[in-house]
């Protein structure tokens, strides 16, 4: 098999465990509605008082009366289609309602990322380039505590401090226009960023201290290469690998921390639509969160496992070979 | 591997591991560690005796009132003594994450020894299964339970329960799988013991401190998770007494400037976090060999 057939055979693997992975766990969320106890009818209007045509309406609506299958069938055509359901409460589109959520969370988790990536990688590198020293001990002793600082105690702190006392940044809300929502981001996407940075500090420094380890390093050293050239070119570029693959690994924990921030700043967006929902018994709307949140992290998965061997073709090297 | 014993009866030492585990020797980061989860474990055990307060209501006049005498750490906005709430909130706050690690913890070893002992396509087919659960974070499953079945504690722990499990059943399968290559796997079976004694009997104390060890740093993870999950207001119901909804009934106290009743419970469960962290990955690094 030449190269270019193996490769993408490999991709074509790939995407064919991802779309039976998101089969399974889109079949999981649609099921979770049947284990809610009662009739699954009464229990998408719990919180309300519903008239049995209104029940009758909602049955027919679902397909309860039909077999699991086919209900499920129709279901995941729907959302094929861009079709989340109706919230009960609120009358609208399950999509429309996330749609108009969706770019608070998207800058939120956009920023967030940014500053796991800058700090993260940043202070991984220092620590690991100056490994012992009383930087690389503080460092550590940061990410210790960084990694179990969850986001609501880091949303308090910075709000206590930030907002509150120094008054550098609002404390609540979204902000209008670029610049005030810019502004109004800072401090939940500090907030949620503070555990994935440690993490990701924590993997980066590990992975290049493997790399500092290796002979092709000493070798390029000796060489007369200079350090700086050496690093960046060597150690780094190939310490990236598995920054990667762990930082993919953390996508679903900052989705759903986004929950958490979200409703500890009073910001509007799809994490704290979540617990609005789950709040007021929309149970609609949790269900296409669920979904959309589960769906991104298999997604996610499936492309880094996909970019991985161009950051590092050794992996595709290795992959071909088995 | 070849320093282990075929004979059975020689193999005494492989059922002792535990031995190997002086827990309380080491760093002085270690030490301070398990004594702070001691003490933790103490307060929620004694916490009824200890409260100087009623930790569930407090009084309408003393609302909001700053460290003193009479309130070491003040008052909530409900008047309630914080002291008193955080002392009987350690319950809560610890009892959720030791169902989390309990049941995980069973559930998971139990998937584990089954699939490496027995192999093959049911292997195979359970470790696409974990991968499926894997997809979903634990908190989002806890917000899943509590969507399906109510506020409160009982579902988001069965269900984080489940999000844990894949952790552990993979850790132990992994370990299962070495042990039996080992000679005095092969010993006891040429013996003709069944599979659940030779398992359960003779491999998993093997496996066991590893799996403390994991545990112990899932403890701490299935402890904030919990914690955030009563932060959203859909875990443990006020008034009673939880560091997570402390924090977030103490919000608004941090925007009039009074931030002690939402900090105090925020330090206790970063604390007790980073103490399970440590005691942990100790502990893990002390069996993998790599003492530092």
């Amino acid at each position: 098999m030449t190269a270019v057939a193996a490769r993408a055979a490999r991709v074509l693997r790939r995407l064919a465990a991802m779309a039976a992975t998101l089969l399974v766990t889109s079949f999981l969320v649609f099921s979770s509605l049947f284990l809610a106890p009662g009739d699954p009818a009464s229990f998408l209007v719990k919180g309300r008082s519903a008239g049995p045509a209104e029940l009758a309406e909602i049955r027919r609506q679902y397909g309860f009366d039909e077999p699991f299958l086919v209900r499920y069938w129709h279901w995941l055509e729907g959302v094929l289609h861009g079709d989340l359901g109706r919230s009960h409460l609120l009358h609208q589109d399950v999509a429309s309602v996330i749609w108009s959520r969706l770019p608070a969370s998207l800058l939120l988790i956009g920023v967030s990322a940014l500053m796991i990536a800058v700090v993260g990688i940043g202070s991984g590198v220092v620590g690991a380039l100056r490994r012992g020293s009383r930087t690389d001990r503080s460092l550590m002793l940061l990410v210790t505590v960084g990694a179990a600082a969850p986001a609501f105690v880091a949303a308090l702190l910075l709000r206590s401090v930030l907002g509150v006392q120094l008054g550098w940044f609002p404390t609540i809300g979204n902000g209008t226009g670029l610049l005030d929502r810019l502004h109004h981001v800072v401090l939940p996407a500090a907030a949620l960023s503070v555990t994935f940075v440690a993490l990701v500090t924590r993997v980066t420094r590990s992975a290049m201290l493997d790399e500092l380890r290796r002979e092709h390093v000493e070798v390029a050293l000796s060489r007369g290469t200079p350090r700086r050239t050496v690093i960046r070119r060597h150690v780094l570029r190939n310490a990236l690998g598995p920054i990667v693959t762990v930082s993919a690994l953390l996508v679903s924990g900052m989705l759903v921390s986004t929950a958490i921030v979200e409703t500890a700043f009073g910001m509007s967006g799809v994490g704290s639509l979540l617990v609005q929902s789950v709040d007021q018994l929309d149970f609609q709307v949790v269900q296409a969160i669920v979904l959309l949140v589960v769906a991104a992290f298999v997604v996610v998965n499936a492309l880094v496992d996909l970019v991985h061997p161009l950051i590092d073709p050794r992996t595709a090297a290795a992959g071909s070979a088995r | 591997m070849s320093a282990h014993p075929a004979h059975p009866a020689l193999a005494a030492g492989a059922r002792r591991p535990l031995a190997r585990l002086r827990v309380l020797g080491g760093g002085r980061l270690r030490r301070a560690c398990l004594a702070l989860l001691t003490l933790f474990v103490l307060v929620a055990l004694l916490a009824p005796w200890l409260t100087p307060h009623d930790p569930t209501f407090g009084k309408l006049g003393d609302t909001l009132l700053g460290p003193g005498a009479d309130h070491w750490l003040g008052t909530d906005q409900g008047g309630r003594d914080t002291l008193s709430a955080l002392i009987a909130g350690t319950r809560t706050s610890l009892a959720g994450p030791l169902g989390v690690v309990v049941f995980s913890t069973l559930l998971g070893t139990a998937v584990g020894l089954f699939t490496a002992w027995r192999g093959g396509w049911i292997d195979a087919m359970a470790g696409r299964a974990l991968d499926i659960v894997f997809a979903f974070p634990a908190l989002l499953l806890a917000i899943l339970a509590v969507a399906l079945f109510g506020k409160g504690m009982t579902a988001p722990v069965i269900a984080m329960a489940i999000a844990y499990t894949p952790y552990t059943a993979r850790l132990v399968r992994g370990l299962a799988v070495q042990e039996k290559a080992r000679p005095y796997i092969a010993a006891y079976r040429v013996q003709g013991h069944s599979a659940p004694f030779i398992t359960v009997r003779r491999m998993l104390p093997n496996i066991a401190p590893t799996l403390l060890a994991q545990s112990t740093v899932n403890f701490g993870y299935a402890l904030l998770d919990l914690a955030a999950l009563s932060f959203l207001g859909l875990g443990v119901q006020p008034p009673t007494p939880d560091w997570g909804a402390m924090i977030n009934q103490g919000q608004a106290a941090v925007l009039q400037g009074q931030p002690l009743s939402a900090i105090a419970p925020a330090v206790a469960v970063v604390l007790v976090v980073v103490a399970f962290n440590v005691v942990g990955e100790s502990l893990g690094d002390r069996l993998a060999g790599r003492d530092s």
